[in-house]
């Protein structure tokens, strides 16, 4: 049962790293790698010695298709590509039930400063609702707005703004198991 | 009976909407880390020019401020303090743009006796139309500075003024001198002596430390307020000056907190699970109106400084936020993208008949009432403009990358605000009146979101 989630977790993320490569961004859009994946682990009961903890930050983010999804400008409708990132993240989440989770809405720097704040607000809160809507229990996920405090990409250019109107899932680095 | 400088400076102000770009002016050696003049504004400016002709600032001396007792105090020597007090009227003058100050290499000392009776003859001949004299002296517990204006091609005084300061407050006597000048010969309400808070921005663009700041107008007596371990933005000015509101993001939750000047404390203003943002006090410091986000809707609310249970104001679907009172305190004006962008909204003091009153093309954002009440500040796409409250009149004041957040001086003709340069750079503060002159305020690292106080209390 286990097993037959991961792998089709593990499908899903893989295709869906697979559009990313042809369809996003550059390799530089990649999330930073997790700055410590090593764990305290016991080799003789933990099939999964040298893979990240199951449940942990680092499992999520190797698991799911991506914590990240995108937006239009002024937007913050959820299209199919969205869906299939957030599938896979509802799926991970489901599977373990005990790991709480911020979502982060962030917006271009066009546009004023409060503005943006909610616009933030609003992205995170549709991909929030769409968790829940895959059986997420809304207890579980804290939404936060950095409007265009926290850009990820530091140009001024369309391909750089493209890139901060994202929401992101963030599994926190100290839960695990 | 007008003299003729006056006479010349009413016409002037009569024309204010169509006062053009005051010539360049060297840096003087000795100016003091304060504003800095900004370069001549581009040929974009003189559309504004709508009456013709440019109209040159007023030539005005500004000599040294003799002591009738030399002494120390504990602000400094009074001879020194004289020295710098003129260099501090001339600076305000300056940034005004309606004036010229001398240049000071031109300028010679003055002595007591002089200072009511002015030489008129060798202040026109470093080409002064008006002159400033003034005197400082230590009176034992405090300074006492004198001010006096006179009018150097009708020879005659023109107005008078005496300041009692404590010695660390002896800067506003500068000010309030440059007021009384800028008041007199304008007809316009002062604005130098004031103070600003605004959001000091330092480090990387993916990683910006935030901290609150306050500096006087002129960008002396600056300090920290918060210590940038958590995101800082949007604070304002209590009209009473004894609190700032502003948002924090304190545990990684963004709030609205009330930081106290006095005791250097801050409090959650409104205990909430959902975000609140976009601060702004009303005319009697008694509530401040906000926005709340609420499972991606923003509406604006009510509250009681002290605290309590907010009041909801706006309920339509959309981002409703940059609320901002009106100076008597019966309307608010606000930005919503309820009509599908961002548009100026008017609506009662209590939510009632809210009205849309922005009507051009592209977003209009962070509307701002003027503290006189005849026009409201906008940010429109990158820039900064003006209307009237019932939507006439809108005109572009600032054409640059990226400027938003006008806040507005206390005369309500001069406006704050900030810019962000493509790429990353950090953000910078400017001014730009009326006429879209522009200049830069000098801050020592990045700045944000500046607020203007009123006028200092007496």
């Amino acid at each position: 049962m286990t097993k037959t989630m991961r792998a089709s977790a593990m499908i899903l993320a893989a295709s869906t790293l697979a559009l990313a490569a042809c369809g996003r961004d550059a390799p530089e859009d990649l999330p930073p790698p997790p700055p410590d994946t090593t764990m305290p682990t016991d080799p003789t009961t933990d099939p999964g010695y040298g893979q990240p903890a199951p449940g942990s930050r680092e499992d999520f983010l190797a698991r799911v298709g991506s914590d990240t999804i995108y937006f239009g400008l002024d937007q913050h409708d959820i299209d199919a590509e969205d869906r299939a990132t957030l599938d896979s993240q509802a799926t991970w989440l489901t599977q373990y039930s005990s790991v709480f989770v911020t979502v982060e809405g962030h917006a271009d720097e066009r546009g004023t400063r409060e503005y943006n704040l909610g616009l933030g607000e609003r992205r995170a809160n549709a991909a929030k609702n769409y968790l829940v809507s895959r059986g997420v229990d809304a207890s579980r996920i804290t939404v936060i707005s950095y409007g265009k405090e926290r850009p990820v990409a530091l140009g001024s250019d369309e391909s750089s703004w493209a890139r901060n109107r994202r929401s992101v899932t963030v599994v926190p680095s100290s839960t695990g198991f | 009976m007008k003299t003729g400088l006056t006479r010349i400076l009413a016409m002037a102000l009569a024309a204010w909407a169509c006062l053009a770009a005051a010539p360049a002016l060297a840096q003087d050696e000795v100016q003091p880390p304060a504003l800095e003049a900004a370069p001549v504004g581009d040929s974009e400016e003189e559309e504004i020019d709508i009456v013709g002709g440019t109209r040159a600032a007023t030539p005005i001396a500004v000599p040294d401020f003799p002591t009738p007792n030399p002494a120390q105090t504990p602000a400094g020597e009074t001879g020194a303090l004289g020295r710098q007090i003129a260099e501090i009227i001339a600076n305000d003058l300056r940034n005004s743009g309606l004036f010229d100050p001398v240049d000071r290499s031109l300028l010679r000392s003055v002595t007591m006796p002089e200072v009511t009776a002015p030489n008129y003859d060798s202040w026109a001949q470093v080409g002064a139309q008006a002159l400033v004299h003034g005197y400082v002296q230590d009176n034992g517990s405090g300074l006492t500075i004198g001010c006096y204006l006179y009018d150097v091609l009708a020879r005659s005084a023109l107005d008078r003024a005496g300041y009692e300061l404590g010695y660390a407050d002896w800067r506003r006597g500068a000010h309030r001198c440059a007021d009384m000048i800028y008041q007199r010969l304008t007809g316009e309400g002062a604005w130098f002596d004031s103070r600003i808070v605004y959001v000091a921005e330092s480090g990387p663009k993916d990683n910006r430390t935030r901290r609150i700041a306050v500096m006087d107008t002129d960008g002396a007596n600056h300090r920290f307020l918060t210590n940038g371990q958590s995101i800082v933005l949007t604070p304002r000015y209590a009209p009473d000056q004894r609190t700032i509101v502003y948002m924090s993001y304190i545990n990684e939750e963004p709030r609205v907190y009330i930081y106290d000047l006095a005791s250097g404390q801050q409090r959650l203003l409104v205990n909430s699970p959902n975000m609140t943002f976009a601060p702004r006090y009303s005319p009697d410091s008694r509530y401040v109106v906000f926005s709340m986000a609420v499972n991606g809707n923003s509406d604006i609310y009510r509250v009681a400084v002290s605290g309590g249970t907010p009041q909801r104001l706006t309920n339509a679907p959309g981002i409703d936020t940059g609320a901002s009172y009106s100076p008597d305190g019966r309307s608010i004006t606000f930005e919503s993208d309820r009509s599908g962008s961002q548009q100026i909204y008017v609506m009662n003091a209590d939510g009632s008949n809210p009205r849309r009153i922005s009507f051009g093309g592209g977003s209009y954002a962070t509307p701002v009432w003027s503290p006189r009440g005849d026009l409201i500040a906008f940010t429109s796409g990158f820039n900064i403009g003006v209307m009237s409250p019932s939507g006439g009149g809108a005109r572009i004041l600032t054409r640059d990358y990226q400027a938003e957040g006008p806040s507005w001086a206390p005369n309500g003709r001069v406006i704050h605000y900030f810019q962000t340069p493509r790429g990353t750079g950090l953000p910078s503060l400017w001014a730009v009146d009326l006429t879209g002159r522009v200049r830069q305020l000098r801050t020592p690292l990045g700045g944000s979101d500046p607020s203007w106080s009123p006028l200092l209390p007496d």
